[in-house]
């Protein structure tokens, strides 16, 4: 079996087209001038030339789905009882996630910790997950607010992805990554790549150096437990956050979600629908406490879950893959890797001008 | 440079209030961001330039109990006038710093005009040219072809109330009609188009909710029927017409309050241009009840009050 390939530029429309032929392809599609993963179509346009506004986690974690049916039967003999009927799917058909990034493919393995590797594997992700191969384009350039590699990732890192694809200037040098991504490379459209291999590494290489490493060369931020937990810090950094859910939901990492029922009559279905740490109802309890009643709380516990708690529990693995769209998007341009950088004990370096310090310096200053 | 003199005014008034909001430099150098200032030495921090694009009053009702002095341009300030009506703020906690302004700019105009490029630097001249420095070169742009469509029919350059003015007062020539050429041209077209139209905008939206949070008028705060389950009106299934009845009662709690700001639109991060329908239940208000949120403080909201006669509002003869 082939390892590696070659796709001419012209030829990958048509490439995608052949995945489409036995699989949903979910692919960045250009509407307006928004990028969005979607299910591929003819009628719809591939770009490539950014990073899709949305992450591709939909295809494996949608924003909402039904977990099961049920039906509610009266006992004909007995009217005061019922008996109910659950009917629950768990066939996903076969997909492709065509085009994320790294940082993309790299958030999948965030979630795999979560939803297989335990004693209690999710069948609606699982099912999802095992169905899917993951085709991820390399970066030759970072977007605004990019930060991979500070959190262990890379331009051109495969971990997480089945098939690595390089942009060359005349193609596609192909990788296969895993036994799941060589099937991929069976494709017409694939010739060989090995001739190319040199320039698409020698580009990969260069990418890496083009990426800003907020905390500096530490790639695992030591975070200093007393500003975490300093209610003033977050007063401090967060006064300008609208407390919505942009961040969470365009972020390939965030894997919360809500249960809800919605019945008419006899039927009904249980829904598992995204949710988001930044909202108020996250946490509201049935008593109508709130354990998180501020944006405050509510920025420092999403902050806490990627680079506190998670590592904590993982490995020290943080639960945050530096694709930067939670900065991009974000409405008062919060910029989470500025936060992390605030909350090291040391001061941050590159990329961090005086201002920064400076701040930092009068936190510390309240903090005493 | 207005920079210096807006630091001076914020110098002047900061000792007498608890926070100061201004604009900072953001994370890249297109963008600035809201920063909250209790420290004298945050000062020299503060900058102001066409790319300080945020409603900053938006923060007011939040800080209801605190003395705050906020920057706002003239179409912010119509946020402020439209507090003071429905009582969401105490005036008298309340320093205004007005900045006349000759438009901002859109800051996806230019990433779109950019194709999406990292910016390495920005800059203005005085005639309000914006030039952007890419790794593929430098290109300068109009400040009419880069800003927000509200800022081409400003009425409104001057704020319309405010404590302190840091600039010279600029007019405007705009008109009533000119504000909303654009939805009366939109409003003419065929239903089935206007429909499609707004289901393929809506088909993108994802629920976070940006829209409303940004929204200085949206004051449910966590009970918007969005989220709630009592009252259970909209599920939480990432279906279309979900997100239609989102957008529909958002706009519909708007009536005769938007602003027009523009933060509902400029936050998406899908780009759904959700003003447009405000804008239109705006131009309905003023045909039925001859009023326009945010001009004056002695106004009356026409959903906070009821007259027996509208004499806008034909009666329904029996």
């Amino acid at each position: 079996m082939v390892e590696t390939g070659f796709i001419q530029k012209e030829k990958l429309n048509d490439f995608i087209k052949e995945l489409s032929k036995d699989a949903v392809v979910y692919a960045p599609c250009l509407e307006g001038d928004t990028v969005l993963f979607k299910a591929f179509d003819a009628d719809k346009t591939v770009c490539l030339d950014r990073p899709a506004n949305n992450p591709p986690k939909l295809a494996i974690f949608p924003q909402s789905e039904t977990l099961f049916n049920f039906t509610y039967i009266k006992d004909t003999e007995d009217p005061k009882k019922m008996s109910v009927e659950i009917k629950a799917n768990t066939e996903f058909p076969k997909a492709v996630i065509f085009g994320s990034r790294p940082c993309d493919a790299n958030g999948f393995l965030i979630y795999d910790r979560v939803y297989i590797d335990t004693n209690t594997p999710d069948p609606y992700y699982m099912g999802r997950r095992e169905k899917t191969t993951i085709v991820t384009l390399c970066c030759n350039a970072p977007s605004p607010g990019c930060f991979c590699v500070a959190v262990g990732g890379g331009p051109a890192n495969n971990e997480g992805s089945d098939v690595l694809i390089t942009e060359l200037e005349k193609g596609y040098f192909v990788e296969a990554v895993t036994e799941k991504g060589k099937a991929v490379l069976n494709a017409p459209q694939v010739e060989s790549g090995a001739s190319y291999a040199d320039e698409a590494h020698k580009k990969q290489l260069e990418s890496k150096k083009l990426v800003k490493n907020p905390f500096g060369k530490d790639c695992q931020p030591e975070i200093s437990m007393s500003l975490f937990d300093s209610d003033e810090f977050w007063e401090k950094y967060l006064s300008k956050c609208l407390s919505c859910g942009a961040c969470t939901y365009l972020c390939p990492t965030c894997y919360c979600f809500n249960i809800t029922d919605e019945q008419m009559l006899n039927n009904g279905e249980r829904i598992r629908s995204w949710d988001g740490c930044m909202f108020p109802h996250f946490t509201l309890e049935g008593s109508g406490h709130n354990p998180r009643p501020t944006k405050f709380k509510r920025f420092r516990n999403r902050v806490g879950h990627k680079f506190v708690y998670y590592p904590e529990k993982y490995n020290g693995v943080i639960a945050c893959c530096g694709c930067g769209r939670c900065i991009r998007y974000c409405p008062v341009s919060v910029d989470i890797s500025e936060v992390v950088s605030y909350l090291r004990g040391s001061q941050p370096d590159v990329s961090s001008g005086t201002k920064e310090n400076a701040v930092t310096d009068t936190v510390k200053q309240e903090q005493k | 440079m207005i920079s210096q003199k807006l630091q001076d005014a914020i110098a002047g008034v900061s000792d007498k209030v608890d926070v100061v909001i201004a604009y900072q430099q953001g994370f890249d150098k297109l963008h600035a961001t809201p920063c909250f200032m209790t420290t004298p030495e945050e000062i020299k921090n503060v900058i102001w330039n066409p790319l300080c694009v945020h409603n900053l009053t938006s923060y007011l009702p939040s800080l209801k109990k605190k003395k705050v002095a906020v920057l706002a341009k003239g179409c912010d300030s119509r946020t402020i006038l439209q507090f003071i009506q429905e009582g969401l703020i105490n005036r008298e906690n309340v320093t205004i710093i007005g900045i006349p302004c000759s438009g901002v700019i859109s800051v996806n105009k230019i990433l779109q005009a950019i194709n999406h490029e990292p910016v390495e630097d920005v800059s203005f001249d005085e005639k309000g040219n914006i030039t952007v420095k890419t790794s593929k070169g430098e290109k300068t742009f109009s400040l009419q072809d880069v800003c927000p469509d509200k800022c081409k029919t400003c009425r409104f350059p001057t704020p319309i109330v405010y404590d302190v003015l840091v600039g010279d007062p600029i007019e405007s020539n705009k008109t009533y009609d000119d504000a909303y050429a654009d939805i009366k041209e939109f409003e003419n077209k065929p239903i089935e188009e206007r429909l499609k139209y707004w289901e393929g905008e809506f088909d993108r939206c994802i629920r976070c909710y940006a829209c409303r949070n940004a929204c200085p008028m949206c004051v449910c705060q966590d009970s918007c029927i969005a989220e709630t389950r009592d009252p259970h009106w909209i599920s939480q299934r990432a279906t279309l017409s979900e997100k239609f009845m989102f957008h529909m009662i958002h706009a519909l709690h708007l009536a005769g309050r938007c602003v027009e700001c523009g933060e509902c639109e400029r936050v998406c991060p899908m780009n759904i241009p959700v003003n447009k329908l405000k804008r239109k239940i705006n131009l309905d208000m003023k045909e039925l009840y001859n009023y326009e949120p945010g001009v004056n403080p002695e106004d009356k909201p026409p959903m906070y009050t009821f007259n027996v006669d509208e004499v806008t509002i034909k009666e329904h003869k029996i």
